[in-house]
């Protein structure tokens, strides 16, 4: 995962013997020796080079689409390898930015549908692992819970950000004022019929999968969400962190290839990860995210929070920038302004912030990467699957970008902004007039209090 | 293959538990079936007084007199419990949990030879921590809103609390990445794994109970004593009429006590709503009070503990030959916690008797003489937990005020008015404030 495979061709050919190490070095992280083995003969299927007695899950040997081969015939299979991954880094990266001009709604479609591919590869990996791809009904409990999670969190989401929508429809506002209840009762019923499809001589399979799909469901599934809600902040927030994880990971690799020389870790699953690589990625990140939310910032259609257009019925993003997207001039330490000759220096504030967010993805992101090769070492698999030629399944190009996802939101929770004033207008409403009388007093006596009223007061009087 | 994959009983699970190629299957004879002293027939700590009382008896007699025995002190303990008020009631929820914790654990450990990995214990410890810290700082933050402001690392600790719980959690993760061992690599993955869903099962439900209570204990305390009683009474009609199997998960549960315990358990809830309803001490939220620093039970009784008058439909008018009758709402209310302990609760149990037999173990653990460990007593107040909670979301109450007052002292202050004047003229419109007149400051 860690290697995109980038266009270097013409630095390798004068450097044949390097060449070998720079293969060596990206296959070392993907794996173990048996697999360095294996890929030196070009076979990308699994099946001879995983120790005996496990079994492994059957990758299919090459998916390659047949044009690309063709283009590709006159090459030795080695080259081939690297100007599949190469080509398809370049595809992923314009189709990231091809459904960025989409739109959020289509965002939001990718990221489901990115979302359901991944749970579907660890829970494959899962049946493959336990041989219960027979087992009764486990399949349809997979998805089953599947839906079920979606439902909750979509109806979260969709309460949140759409609440006059759902006022005006009635079958709507019920399904919204009771969605806790009715996710709970779907969630039983799955739990129920799980209980009841519990076969004799397959107890402890059906709770290994169980306990897998929950693993999974929870890991996938809320993250996924976490970054939809990201990504309804202002599309900003949903680019600029993968954009440092993607970053990170091709300039650690790059640093790596030229300049690494101290592993990073010591135990073998790290043994091509190196000091130089991680500190070189760090800093060429934290330079790539100040400069990408410089561009950025400028724009409204990415600083802007997504909204729901009621007359419309459309999403705009299209508002007042805060005061996070506004240049302001921060004064230099004295130190550098020996150095550069300037006084103050215009940024956004966002930078600021971009400098946390490529500091975290350069530094805990890998830990997201490692865990998943260690789960790959642990199951004795190359990839989670073949979709994505010559990168694996999809799995493989999202595993950092959990964590940064989770991140980013408790970072906008904590550091950006306050609750969502919409939210907490609904929530008024919905109390007792008691309650709500309560409260008006204790605001009222609040912004009394901080001088912000009174002026009002006079002029609502007036 | 390997000497690992022997075929075991259930014939099921060909990789060995223990089954990493790379070495792990050597000293394992019982990889695959543990038997371990896990049942309490071995290990008998039944205390010495009893041993003594009941030493004329035959043994079986001599097991139900401690079974009786023990469920009698239970009880009681939990009379005494609620006596004490609500914070002994979140601290013995709180050992609870972590007791249920354990003993999953412990269970894993020895399915999974896995005892001597290293740091496991510590992190799954860890991590038990962080969650239980996440999820008390809500709820203190929640409900001690005033508390919280006065000290100032406490408000520090609020304001930033999620984010110091995602950092306390991520050092456990990257403590469990670093701690990957060659060998050992699926045997930890699986303790990861084991303990996130024990996590979820019995952590985040422990919360819910105690968010249970502080909306009133009545509503702790008549979910639990439902279930109790559903287990009871499903044993007795059992017991005593029982003839058709139910389920082949628990040979020993029958139609008729299912039948049975349902009816009983409606009636019984219904009585002890009606009863627990009419004290102020059990139906009042816990409130904090922050002059006197202790917790306050004491309120104007909300809608569904007032008594109403309900028309009897005429069905029933013509048998009982009444034509209203006082019910609180809240007894309506315990039907339906009664009807979801009665025929969903017992899944919970189904689900941990699956669980017992996957892994061929009696008991949870050997806590409580005669009846095992603490997670066997708890195991059908765990979904229990969950739907009351639910339920008091869904049907009973609307957001938690203090919460809603918390969320609006965050906002910017532009927000902040703009909330002011909707809520203003919504007030207005419903005639609870003066119309635009001069206000007394």
């Amino acid at each position: 995962m860690f290697c995109y495979g980038y266009i270097r061709i013409v630095v390798f050919l004068p450097f044949q013997s390097q060449i070998f190490h720079f293969f060596s070095v990206f296959v070392c992280l993907q794996g173990s020796d048996n697999e360095l083995k294996a890929e030196k003969e070009g076979v990308s299927d699994s099946e001879s080079k995983v120790d005996s007695g496990v079994p492994e899950v059957p990758v299919p040997p090459d998916d390659t689409p047949e044009v690309l081969n063709k283009a590709l015939s006159g090459l030795s299979s080695r080259w081939k390898n690297w100007w599949v991954r190469g080509i398809l880094t370049l595809a992923m990266i314009s189709f990231f930015f091809f459904i960025i001009y989409l739109g959020p709604m289509v965002l939001m479609m990718i990221v489901l549908c990115v979302q359901i591919k991944c749970f579907q590869e660890i829970i494959t990996i899962g049946y493959s692992v336990y041989h219960s791809y027979d087992l009764p009904w486990f399949r349809t409990l997979s998805w089953y819970f599947l839906l079920c999670v979606n439902y909750f969190f979509y109806g979260e989401t969709v309460t949140d950000y759409f609440f006059t929508l759902v006022q005006r429809e009635e079958p709507l506002r019920i399904l919204s004022k009771y969605h806790r209840f009715i996710s709970f009762a779907l969630y039983l019923t799955g739990f129920c019929m799980f209980v009841l499809s519990l076969v004799k001589k397959h107890y402890r399979l059906q709770f290994y999968m169980f306990g897998w799909t929950h693993v999974t469901l929870l890991i996938v599934v809320t993250q996924s969400h976490l970054i939809i809600h990201n990504l309804f902040e202002g599309m900003i927030w949903f680019i600029v962190p993968i954009s440092c994880v993607i970053c990170n990971d091709i300039m650690a690799y790059m640093f790596g290839f030229f300049f690494g020389r101290t592993p990073l870790i010591k135990s073998p699953k790290g043994c091509c990860k190196t000091w130089e690589g991680f500190i070189g990625g760090f800093f060429s990140t934290i330079v790539f995210g100040i400069m990408l939310s410089y561009v950025m910032a400028g724009y409204r259609y990415f600083v802007c929070p997504v909204e729901f257009n009621n007359d419309s019925n459309s999403f705009q993003v299209d508002c007042e920038p805060s005061e996070l997207f506004q240049l302001q001039d921060y004064f230099l330490p004295s130190m550098l302004e020996s150095v550069t000759g300037w006084t103050t220096v215009r940024l956004y504030p966002f930078q600021i912030h971009s400098i946390a967010l490529s500091s975290f993805a350069s530094i805990v992101g890998p830990f997201g990467g490692f865990f998943a090769s260690g789960f790959k070492r642990a199951f004795k698999i190359k990839d989670f699957a073949n979709t994505i030629p010559g990168h694996g399944g999809i799995m493989d190009r999202f595993d950092c970008q959990y964590l940064m996802a989770t991140f980013v939101n408790v970072y906008i929770a904590s550091f950006i902004r306050g609750p969502n004033p919409t939210k907490v207008i609904q929530q008024l409403l919905a109390l007792r007039p008691d309650q709500q009388l309560y409260i008006f007093n204790s605001l009222k006596a609040h912004l009394t209090e901080k001088g912000l009223l009174p002026a009002l007061e006079e002029a609502a009087a007036a | 293959i390997s000497l690992c994959s022997r075929q075991e009983a259930d014939g099921d699970d060909r990789l060995g538990l223990a089954g990493d190629a790379e070495g792990e299957c050597d000293g394992d004879s019982k990889a695959d079936t543990p038997d371990y002293p896990l049942s309490t027939a071995d290990t008998d700590n039944t205390p010495e007084c009893l041993n003594k009382a009941l030493e004329g008896l035959p043994p079986r007699w001599k097991n139900y007199w401690i079974r009786g025995v023990l469920s009698l002190a239970m009880i009681s303990g939990f009379f005494l419990i609620i006596y004490m008020g609500p914070i002994a009631l979140i601290l013995v929820v709180m050992s609870v949990q972590i007791k249920c914790f354990q003993e999953i654990i412990t269970i894993g450990y020895r399915v999974y030879h896995s005892y001597d990995l290293p740091w496991f214990r510590t992190l799954s410890w860890y991590f038990l921590i962080c969650v239980n810290y996440f999820f008390y700082g809500e709820t203190v933050a929640d409900y001690f809103g005033a508390l919280v402001q006065r000290e100032e690392p406490l408000q520090f600790l609020a304001r930033y609390h999620r984010f110091i719980s995602f950092a306390l959690y991520l050092a456990g993760f990257c403590m469990f990445v670093l701690s990957l061992v060659k060998k050992h690599y699926r045997l930890q993955f699986y303790m990861f794994a084991w303990t996130h869903v024990t996590l979820l099962i019995v952590v985040t439900q422990s919360h819910l109970v105690i968010q249970n209570l502080f909306e009133g204990m009545i509503w702790f305390i008549v979910p639990i004593s439902i279930v109790i009683c559903n287990d009871i009474m499903a044993y007795l009609f059992g017991f005593f009429f029982g003839r058709t199997p139910l389920i082949k998960l628990s040979p020993k549960k029958t139609w008729e006590g299912f039948i049975g315990g349902f009816f009983a358990t409606v009636v019984f809830g219904f009585i002890l709503a009606y009863l627990l309803s009419q004290f102020q001490c059990f139906v009042c939220p816990v409130g904090f009070n922050s002059e006197s620093n202790s917790f306050t039970v004491e309120c104007e009784p909300s809608d569904i503990f007032v008594m109403q008058e309900y028309t009897l439909p005429t069905v029933l008018q013509n048998t009982l030959r009444w034509k209203t009758v006082n019910l609180y709402p809240f007894a309506i209310h315990s039907i339906f916690l009664s009807s979801f302990g009665s025929l969903i609760g017992p899944f919970g149990g189904f689900f941990a008797s699956g669980f017992k037999r996957a892994f061929k173990i009696k008991d949870f653990a050997n806590t409580i003489p005669g009846h095992g460990g603490i997670m066997d007593r708890f195991d059908c107040q765990y979904l229990m937990a969950t739907f009351t909670h639910v339920y008091i979301a869904s049907f009973v109450r609307g957001p938690n005020p203090s919460k809603v007052l918390q969320q609006l002292l965050l906002l910017q202050p532009e927000q902040q008015l703009g909330i002011f004047h909707t809520l203003q003229s919504h007030l207005r419109d419903k005639g609870i404030l003066p119309p635009a007149a001069v206000q007394a400051e």
